[in-house]
């Protein structure tokens, strides 16, 4: 490598920082991903010209391949899978990592040029990378709801097991260097593992597991850059692992679930607690949607409150429409959104944004709560959960403690849900049968679509 | 590189990424995420050296795949974040015009 490509590699890292920089504020981001993207087009172009390369057949024909799938991909994604997309962007980045490293470490054996930094370092990276691979794909078919599958009793033992034989292959990678066949079995058992690990967590929680195989992906970048003892691939490998460890960690507060809670004991039964019959029993109040109108009608100040089942109900435009009709009578309207509203970190601001709801409307979590004791109506569209307000109220409820949007604090609430049926939690929602709230049971978009006229009737 | 430099880079990439991204509003986490991860596709510099250095066909064809999936993640990553990135774009509010509100739903419609 000679000083030019160490000088281009430095001013890619430059521009990833810019980039990332940028990235925090609506008004530069797309610069800022610009910056990302020229960063990455100068590393691309510098390493083409140093001295290490010697043919281009096989270097053109995966950067036409992986453009083109890539291209396809991005623009004809639908914002509601854009966790499917990013999970699997994140397996491919693993994926390469493995390669990157099982191609190095064989290299350094026919050529008994390895050490054994290299040896240790090809490990990691085989070990990091194929987990991600493996679990991003797991993690890709529980998004899409084609994969059902959620482990087998013992599994953990297994999980264990697993950890230890990775540890021995990676000694021996080390202390038996010139035999290329240790860096496949570590990838082999990594890749078990990360099925493993992935496979038992669903629902709510994905979140949390995209934000981590995002870190790890970026992890993936450093143990190969520790190989391949190259600065660009540790600094921005680094920048990911940081930036994916960062939202983990906000996912879980905004769970109040631990990592290790989420990894290890999935699922939170809603076993216990009081029954849905003694909570709903006699409480509950349906509504119409004329008779929402007119509240709506006579209110100052909407908040809407969307959850993931308005993204299932795909009422994101209807309900950008209901937004605009409620602001054309001088209502104010605001929407309230929940760290975890989406199947990813920022997910749900997505979607109301592609339905053209500015981001001056979408409130965070703690910004609006202090607000719902001045809203005269406020709408839940497909949340549950996150607006239970057992989870300020009973410390052995499996949600206790998690940070809920405090609907219930305003003037009206109107649910919008099919039924009483429970959200991922397993609990009953004390909120459906509280004095100054009323159900509009239905379809999503349906119900939003029908109030929407009942409301130009009036 | 001496590995204990490498260590350090290591060590004070991490501290910057930490810093760069607390800033971040919850409003750009996914555009972050998907940016953040095409960056992580840095490893198409490896997966480059490893398909054209010419040692045995075998590795060649591991950097072939390794180009491959890199390059998906980096032209789909970037690619992906500027598109959920133009709508987040300032939109005009109320008192734009009845001309503007009907182009605008017109496209809504499309995308769906």
């Amino acid at each position: 490598m000679d000083d030019w490509t160490t000088l281009g590699y430095l001013a890619s890292a430059v521009l990833f920082i810019l980039g990332l920089k940028r990235l925090s504020r609506p008004r530069t981001a797309v610069r800022g991903n610009q910056f990302g993207a020229t960063g990455m087009l100068i590393a691309i172009v510098v390493t083409l010209t140093d001295n290490a390369i010697l043919g281009f057949e096989w270097i053109i024909a995966g950067l036409v391949l992986g453009t083109a799938v890539g291209a396809v991909l991005a623009v004809r994604v639908q914002m509601t899978a854009m966790p499917e997309l990013v999970a699997l962007f994140n397996g491919f980045g693993g994926g390469a990592s493995v390669l990157v490293a099982a191609a190095s470490y064989i290299e350094a054996a026919d050529l008994a040029t390895d050490t054994p930094r290299l040896s240790a370092a090809a490990g990691l990276a085989a070990l990091i990378g194929a987990v991600t691979f493996t679990g991003s794909l797991i993690a890709f078919g529980k998004l899409q709801e084609t994969l059902k599958w959620s482990g087998f009793k013992g599994m953990q033992v297994v999980s264990v097991a697993g950890v230890a034989a990775a540890v021995v292959f990676g000694v021996l990678m080390v202390a038996d260097a010139g035999n290329p066949l240790w860096i496949w079995l570590m990838v082999a058992v990594a890749a078990v593992l990360g099925m493993l690990v992935v496979s038992p967590i669903g629902g709510a929680d994905m979140p949390v597991v995209i934000a981590l195989l995002n870190s790890l992906s970026g992890m993936a970048a450093v143990a190969a850059g520790f190989v391949l003892d190259n600065s660009l691939l540790i600094i921005a490998g680094s920048l990911v692992g940081a930036s994916g460890l960062i939202l983990t960690q906000i996912m879980c507060v905004a769970m109040n679930r631990s990592l290790l809670a989420v990894m290890f004991s999935p699922a939170p039964s809603g076993a216990g607690g009081p029954s849905a019959d003694d909570v709903y029993a006699g409480k509950v109040r349906s509504t119409s949607p004329d008779d929402v109108a007119m509240l709506l009608e006579a209110a100052e100040r909407v908040a809407i409150v969307p959850g993931y089942g308005l993204a299932v109900a795909q009422a994101q435009h209807a309900v950008r429409d209901l937004a605009r009709r409620l602001e054309d009578r001088g209502t104010q309207v605001v929407f309230g959104i929940h760290p975890v509203a989406g199947r990813m970190p920022g997910h749900m601001n997505v979607l109301l944004a592609e339905a053209e709801i500015g981001y001056e409307q979408l409130i965070e979590m703690d910004d609006i709560n202090p607000t719902f004791e001045q809203t005269d109506v406020t709408i839940v569209l497909g949340a549950n959960d996150v607006v239970n307000p057992i989870a300020r109220t009973d410390p052995d409820s499996p949600i206790a403690g998690m940070p809920i949007l405090d609907v219930d604090k305003s003037g009206v609430v109107v649910v919008i849900k099919r039924s009483l049926s429970p959200g991922f939690a397993g609990i009953p929602n004390p909120l459906f049968a509280a004095d100054n709230s009323m159900m509009l049971f239905g379809d999503g978009r349906e119900a939003v679509v029908s109030v929407t006229k009942a409301l130009q009737q009036i | 590189m001496d590995l204990l430099i490498a260590v350090t880079l290591f060590a004070l990439a991490v501290f910057l990424g930490v810093e760069l991204i607390t800033k971040v509003p919850p409003t750009l986490h996914t555009p972050l995420m998907s940016g953040s991860n095409a960056i992580s596709g840095i490893t198409i510099v490896g997966a480059l050296v490893a398909a054209g250095a010419d040692h045995s066909t075998f590795t060649a064809v591991l950097g072939f795949a390794a180009v491959t999936l890199a390059m998906i993640n980096v032209v789909g990553g970037f690619l992906v974040t500027h598109r959920m990135l133009g709508m987040f774009g300032p939109k005009r509010r109320r008192g734009d015009s009845a001309e503007d509100r009907a182009a605008s739903s017109a496209e809504g419609a499309g995308d769906r």
